[in-house]
């Protein structure tokens, strides 16, 4: 009879969703936290940053900590949510963003100001360990030829250029170190913008390479600056702040254990480093983060 | 509700937005996008739906491709084309006409079928050419289920026209994700309002046109869903 | 593709956890919609609201609704639950059009029979109209699963892991395997729970088997 077989249908049909529900992931209806003791890694929705998620996460693994990863969580408002929360309690942070998240009206942009105002920024449930010395921050870059042929080698010499054509984050229309810096401290002005959503990747990088944008924002790290000869412009008034990568973490995490295993691989870890892990990762061999976070340590011999 | 009221705000600071970031250029490109992926879409799709619906061949191929077309994803298209030809409408646009077709094909099969066989037979019999009995028989019999996706396939695009603001475009989908980027939920509850309000006005727009098509014409059999 | 062979792991997670979210989804929307369809058949004065309602709800564009439904709900912005429940109000919208037409589609006569034929009004519902309007019902559900699994990809843009992560990790490192795969997977499923709703419609509506033949 009808009414029987739809019965009986309705309760394999839940059957089936349950055991797929439970083989197809560990914590259906998260909302909230780690049984004391463990940790939730998160971190932001870049390749970077996953790989040094990965590097705090197994560093703490090595040392006996059970470990639970959130990773890719997204922007920064979102991942901070989540930390604020207790979501997430650890993620990798860079200097002069987060401060500058916690306080818009900052000025300061040297990697020691910028140490000193995140203590009294944060909030009182949040804590930055210390800084690594290092650092990946936005660049402006341009191409050689278009270096050479417009006497392009700093960010000033863009005001040389009629109807410069700039290509980064959507964020970079609104952010202090995007167009409103560029026209406040170095008095660039009627930039051409297009916004390309790929975080300086490939995109950004075609756009660049093909002539569409004249210069692009290209994280400092990422091996394709390198790769295609671009030239980094500098910044002589200061106007892109320091980004040192440091751990931020809930203070009722940071025992002292766990602070001493972050202090040494923060102590560790170099701008080199970050751009021959980039390498690895996005370059030819598309390595995976947990496996380069691994060999990292390793040879580190942190663990 | 807090984000209700700052909606409003930012709805009614960005009603005094000049140039590229004003409201009306930013609808004005969103349509731009949405017309130009009908327009091709309705190119390759309708035609051929006509043809499977009047002949009756390939219907289960078509239906089997429609259905695998739903499936495929817009992000995951956009992203791969756009790997390849860089930023620029292109890669939007293949993503955005691969998902109208569906619509536009099933709706004009579906409008064909509709009309009763019986009137088919009469104008066969009457001497029609197969081509007559297509345009003054079955196309305006059908028409109703027919501009009825194309109206489906409309308030889809519309809806995801959005992505094009991804690889560097315009359209309301610029105030998604630059709002995402910097979480700016007003910014981004206030572009998904006036993706809402552009999709009623041209729902409603289709609503009309399918009642005048059905005025005079009501076909006998009864359509399933586009 | 030797991307996929040494992600093996990470694609068969993200692939079931992108399944059961779909079919959990779809399966909500399915149950929501359909009474709602029902009384909006039964009285014509609401159908027009309630299908220009449910309409709108199906033209939001998907990332907002993800983005802003946290605000509304109180839940986590990671939380799966948002996601669920952005999918599931989309599968509905889409269905209540649909069951509204299945409805339509159940010829009075035969209600009428019942009716003579002793049944009450909820056997009526139960065991004549809703068989009845069974099929058109279940290609509806067919359309909405297929465009939910579609749908979940998009979640990636807020860090919900699920296929669509293929899509913008791929993206951002160049790696076009990955993005490849990350479609074919979701098309893959797609048609699993295709087949599957097709085998349950059969199991369910055995009848449904002998007018599929006899069409014209």
């Amino acid at each position: 009879m009808f009414t029987r077989k739809m019965t009986s249908a309705v309760a394999v049909a839940a059957l089936a969703l349950a055991t797929l529900a439970a083989c197809g992931d560990s914590d259906p209806t998260d909302s909230g936290s780690s049984d004391s003791g463990s940790i939730t890694v998160g971190s932001a929705a870049f390749p970077e940053a996953e790989i040094l998620a990965e590097i705090y996460a197994q560093g703490l693994e090595a040392e006996g900590i059970k470990v639970d990863r959130k990773l890719n969580t997204g922007p920064r408002e979102v991942y901070i949510k989540a930390l604020e929360s207790g979501e997430i309690d650890l993620v990798p942070e860079y200097s002069g963003n987060l401060l500058s998240y916690y306080d818009p009206k900052t000025t300061a942009t040297s990697a020691d100001e910028i140490e000193d105002a995140l203590d009294d920024a944060l909030p009182d449930s949040l804590e930055a360990l210390d800084a690594s010395a290092a650092e990946d921050k936005d660049s402006l870059n341009v191409t050689k030829k278009f270096s050479d042929d417009n006497g392009v080698t700093s960010i000033a010499d863009l005001k040389k250029v009629d109807g410069l054509k700039l290509g980064a984050n959507p964020e970079f229309k609104t952010r202090s170190y995007g167009i409103p810096g560029l026209e406040k401290v170095y008095g660039i002005t009627g930039i051409k913008f297009t916004p390309i959503s790929d975080g300086g990747g490939p995109l950004t990088l075609k756009a660049l390479l093909d002539g569409d944008v004249d210069v692009a924002d290209i994280y400092s790290t990422t091996p394709s600056i390198a790769a295609n000869n671009l030239v980094t412009l500098e910044d002589p008034e200061n106007l892109i702040a320091a980004q040192n990568v440091l751990p931020l973490i809930r203070d009722d995490k940071a025992s002292d254990k766990v602070e001493d295993i972050l202090d040494k691989i923060s102590a560790a870890l170099t701008t080199e480093d970050l751009m021959a892990l980039n390498a690895e990762n996005q370059g030819e061999k598309k390595a995976k983060p947990a496996d380069l976070a691994k060999k990292w340590l390793t040879e580190k011999g942190l663990i | 509700m807090s984000v209700l009221n700052d909606t409003i705000d930012w709805l009614a600071d960005a009603a005094s937005l000049s140039g590229d970031d004003s409201i009306s250029n930013r609808v004005l490109e969103h349509l731009g996008y949405t017309v130009e992926t009908v327009a091709i879409a309705s190119v390759i799709a309708i035609p051929l739906g006509l043809w499977i619906g009047h002949t009756g061949r390939f219907k289960l191929i078509a239906v089997g491709a429609t259905g695998a077309m739903r499936a495929l994803p817009t992000l995951g298209l956009l992203t791969l084309i756009g790997l390849y030809l860089g930023i620029g409408l292109t890669a939007p646009l293949v993503a955005l006409v691969v998902l109208a077709i569906p619509p536009l094909l099933a709706g004009a099969y579906a409008g064909i079928e509709a009309v009763d066989p019986q009137t088919v037979d009469a104008a066969r019999s009457m001497g029609f050419t197969e081509w007559q009995i297509l345009t003054r028989v079955e196309v305006p019999l059908g028409l109703a289920i027919i501009v009825g996706g194309i109206r489906s396939a409309v308030l889809q695009v519309v809806a995801t026209a959005t992505v094009a603001a991804y690889v560097g475009l315009g359209g309301l989908g610029r105030y998604l994700i630059d709002g995402q980027a910097v979480s700016d939920y007003p910014q981004m509850a206030g572009g998904s309002f006036l993706v809402v309000v552009l999709a009623l006005i041209l729902d409603a727009v289709f609503a009309g046109l399918q009642a005048l098509a059905t005025r005079n014409h009501r076909p006998s059999r009864h359509p399933l869903t586009v | 593709m030797t991307w996929v062979s040494d992600n093996l792991d990470l694609l068969r997670e993200l692939f079931l956890r992108h399944a059961w979210i779909s079919a959990l989804s779809t399966l909500i929307g399915f149950a929501v919609a359909v009474p709602i369809g029902w009384y909006a058949h039964r009285h014509p004065r609401l159908r027009g609201i309630s299908v220009a309602l449910v309409g709108v709800l199906y033209t939001i564009p998907s990332l907002a609704l993800f983005v802003l439904l946290p605000g509304i709900l109180g839940t986590g912005i990671l939380s799966t639950v948002n996601v669920i429940v952005a999918l599931s109000t989309y599968a509905a919208a889409v269905m209540v059009r649909t069951a509204v037409d299945a409805f339509d589609s159940v010829s009075p006569p035969v209600l009428d029979a019942a009716t003579a034929s002793g049944f009450s009004s909820s056997q009526r519902t139960l065991r004549v109209e809703l068989p009845l309007a069974g099929p058109v019902l279940l290609a509806g559900v067919r359309v909405v699963s297929v465009s939910t699994v579609s749908m979940l990809s998009v979640a990636s843009l807020i860090g919900v892991a699920n296929l669509g992560s293929l899509f913008t990790d791929g993206f951002r490192r160049d790696i076009v395997d990955e993005i490849v795969a990350g479609i074919a997977a979701i098309v893959l499923l797609a048609i699993v729970l295709d087949v599957l709703i097709v085998l349950a419609g059969r199991l369910l509506m055995p009848w449904s088997r002998v007018v599929v033949g006899a069409n014209r």
